[in-house]
């Protein structure tokens, strides 16, 4: 069994050290670094891993400007086969919706360009700018693919009557679920999943000279009016920094003494105990 | 300082201290205390290519020789002495196939310890011969197509957790050391067993164990070069790895010297940082001094060796020599400018001290490199 795995990366600016403009409500990118999506590192790895298992390839995909080229650039020198950059200006300003369809476009040509469609599709749970968490699933829905999020861990990779099926779980708030899908699909992952390899020196050296695909909306078929600005559902009308909610009250004593104060309380308010 | 390192050798540098600083640092005092070897993390810089770095590329390494491994050991042992020669001696297994083997032998042989497929283990030194190698007592007796093994092995590093060794022994004992040949001997040949595992006192990560061969039947095509040539054999190859320790001794010295100068910088008495008193100042820069020359002369030694000199053993001595007795300094004093905290095992610096003790022991005790180097000057004035 041979897959054929895609992993969406992001390049986002490192949240550790940015800052908000206040006046037009965006980040303020200029002089903070660029990394990879940390999640993001989570999925290139689970990919290496299944590919490393099972055999395959393993292509990482961005959308972005040329900059965006050294995110990938990091993930080829882990030891991914190849990497693609989309990158247009028809692509500026897009939303969820417009990336999605964008980057389910640019999925679409790697599956032609390989002859037998794509297999697997990672991506990491969330990026930390922008925190949406829906560009995977996106990607899903525009590929006609189910969409797993959360994926904490990939049990098996078994070979059913109808083709190749994952079994996986899910990290849900109070415990996990698991979950059996058939491929293709697509598997937004979070940390616990696995713990990324560091680099390896052949990978770096290819990376240093690794000839980047970089591929316009016309190389992918895109219909412009579906990117960017034009493509997108949303606006952004303002962003903020929330107020900070007041500390709660914790009451003192014993169990007992706590429950008659808090009965006392709501007494006090109106409420009839 | 300018190293003059090309831009492969910085990043195997960089490389080789990021998984020093992510997955040695970490769990170097765990792995300390319980005496566990790191196989995960060997397995790691495995897949990282480091263990490639030594090997020539026809046997599917990446070409950096001696220079390259000095540098990783260098980094590694900077976050743990006991993981860098764990590292450092797979390569001293390979190198007697390295430089004496066969083709065959190179080809089926080096690239499993290149690609860190498996791990490698050199042993010579025995109960009665240490740094009188040729006193040893194990012999190989011809049987037809195999050698037959017998005898014991003492202070093997990587001993039961190495998949091929590089053993010497006696072919033919009435000739003394012109008697002895190499073997390669893979684990699990029948007759082949390990004996006790040591408890040390530093570098307690790495595993130091008895080999015993009892009636070991070895294939003759695993005799290294020649029959009788086991001593040049061994001779040859420390000679070349011989800056490894000295790598390992400066990485210790440098990890020591890291601690020591922060904890010198915020540690505050009589109202200010302690490294503002001389007698701390001083205790640094003669430690960073010392440091940066036992590393020229490391770095210089390796380049020399690489670049394809036939005759090196004075320098490599010279290399293992000063870094060592360096290493064992230096930490010394790192306790020192610690106080109380350098003594604690809470704190990293007195590993760092049990660590450096070892290197001006093995591969060659320091007293017996100042009698290879006063050899070597003796020969020098003679020729003059």
């Amino acid at each position: 069994m041979s897959l054929n795995i895609v992993v969406l990366v992001k390049q986002v600016p490192d949240t550790s050290e940015v800052r908000m403009d206040p006046v037009r409500g965006t980040l303020i990118r200029e002089g903070v670094p660029s990394i990879v999506n940390p999640f993001d590192v989570f999925a290139i790895e689970a990919g290496l891993a299944l590919r490393d298992a099972y055999g395959g390839k393993v292509t990482l995909l961005s959308m972005g400007p040329s900059q965006a080229g050294a995110a990938l650039r990091e993930g080829i020198s882990m030891g991914a086969d190849d990497a693609v950059l989309i990158s247009d200006r028809a692509f500026a300003g897009s939303d969820t919706l417009a990336t999605s369809y964008a980057l389910a476009t640019a999925v679409k040509k790697i599956g032609q360009n390989a002859g037998a469609g794509v297999d697997l599709i990672l991506a990491g749970r969330q990026a930390i700018d922008g925190d949406t968490a829906q560009v995977g699933p996106g990607v899903a829905e525009q590929l006609g693919m189910p969409s797993i999020t959360c994926v904490s861990k990939i049990e098996s990779l078994s070979q059913n009557g109808t083709g190749p099926n994952l079994r996986l779980r899910r990290m849900l708030e109070d415990g996990y679920q698991v979950v059996e899908v058939g491929l293709p699909a697509v598997l937004s992952v979070v940390k616990d999943i696995n713990k990324p390899r560091l680099p390896s020196l052949r990978g770096m050296m290819k990376s240093k000279t690794y000839n980047l695909p970089t591929w316009t909306a016309a190389d992918i078929a895109a219909d412009t009016t579906l990117c960017g600005l034009s493509g997108s559902a949303t606006r952004v009308k303002r962003i903020f920094s929330p107020e900070k909610r007041a500390r709660g009250e914790t009451l003192e004593g014993g169990a007992a003494e706590q429950a008659k104060t808090l009965v006392q309380r709501l007494r006090d308010s109106g409420f009839s105990i | 300082m300018n190293y003059f390192l090309t831009e492969e050798q910085k990043m195997i540098q960089d490389l080789a201290r990021k998984a020093a600083q992510e997955l040695v640092a970490p769990v170097a005092a765990e792995l300390d205390e319980k005496e566990e070897f790191p196989r995960e993390i060997l397995k790691q810089l495995a897949q990282m290519d480091l263990f490639a770095v030594f090997y020539p590329i026809e046997y599917g390494g990446l070409g950096g020789g001696v220079f390259a491994n000095c540098l990783v050991t260098e980094q590694l042992a900077r976050a743990c002495g006991g993981v860098a020669v764990s590292y450092a001696a797979t390569g001293l297994g390979g190198t007697p196939i390295l430089l004496m083997g066969s083709e065959e032998q190179k080809q089926k042989y080096l690239p499993l310890l290149a690609r860190g497929e498996k791990i490698g283990a050199f042993a010579l030194t025995e109960a009665d011969a240490g740094s009188d190698a040729g006193n040893m007592r194990t012999t190989a007796k011809k049987d037809g197509d195999y050698y037959v093994l017998n005898g014991t092995k003492q202070w093997i590093t990587n001993g039961g957790e190495a998949d091929l060794y590089t053993v010497v022994a006696l072919t033919d004992p009435s000739r003394g050391v012109r008697g002895a040949t190499a073997f390669i001997v893979e684990a699990g040949t029948p007759g082949f067993t390990y004996g006790k595992k040591e408890k040390k006192m530093g570098i307690r990560s790495s595993a130091t164990r008895e080999l015993v061969f009892q009636d070991c039947r070895v294939p003759k095509e695993n005799v290294i070069g020649r029959e009788g040539m086991g001593f040049i054999a061994a001779l040859k190859t420390l000679d070349m790895t011989r800056p490894g320790v000295g790598a390992q001794a400066l990485g210790i010295a440098q990890g020591a010297f890291d601690h020591a100068l922060k904890y010198s910088a915020e540690r505050q008495q009589f109202g200010q940082a302690i490294i503002n008193f001389q007698a701390i100042g001083h205790m640094l820069a003669d430690m960073a001094t010392q440091i940066e020359a036992a590393r020229l002369l490391v770095y210089a030694t390796a380049r020399t060796i690489d670049s394809g000199a036939k005759e090196y053993g004075k320098e490599a001595s010279m290399a293992k020599l000063f870094a060592s007795d360096v290493a064992m300094r230096v930490t010394t004093d790192a306790v020192q400018v610690a106080g109380g905290y350098g003594y604690m095992r809470d704190f990293p610096l007195e590993k760092y001290m049990r660590d450096a003790k070892i290197t001006q022991i093995y591969e060659g005790t320091n007293q017996i490199q100042r009698n290879s180097i006063a050899a070597a000057l003796a020969k020098e004035a003679r020729r003059a």
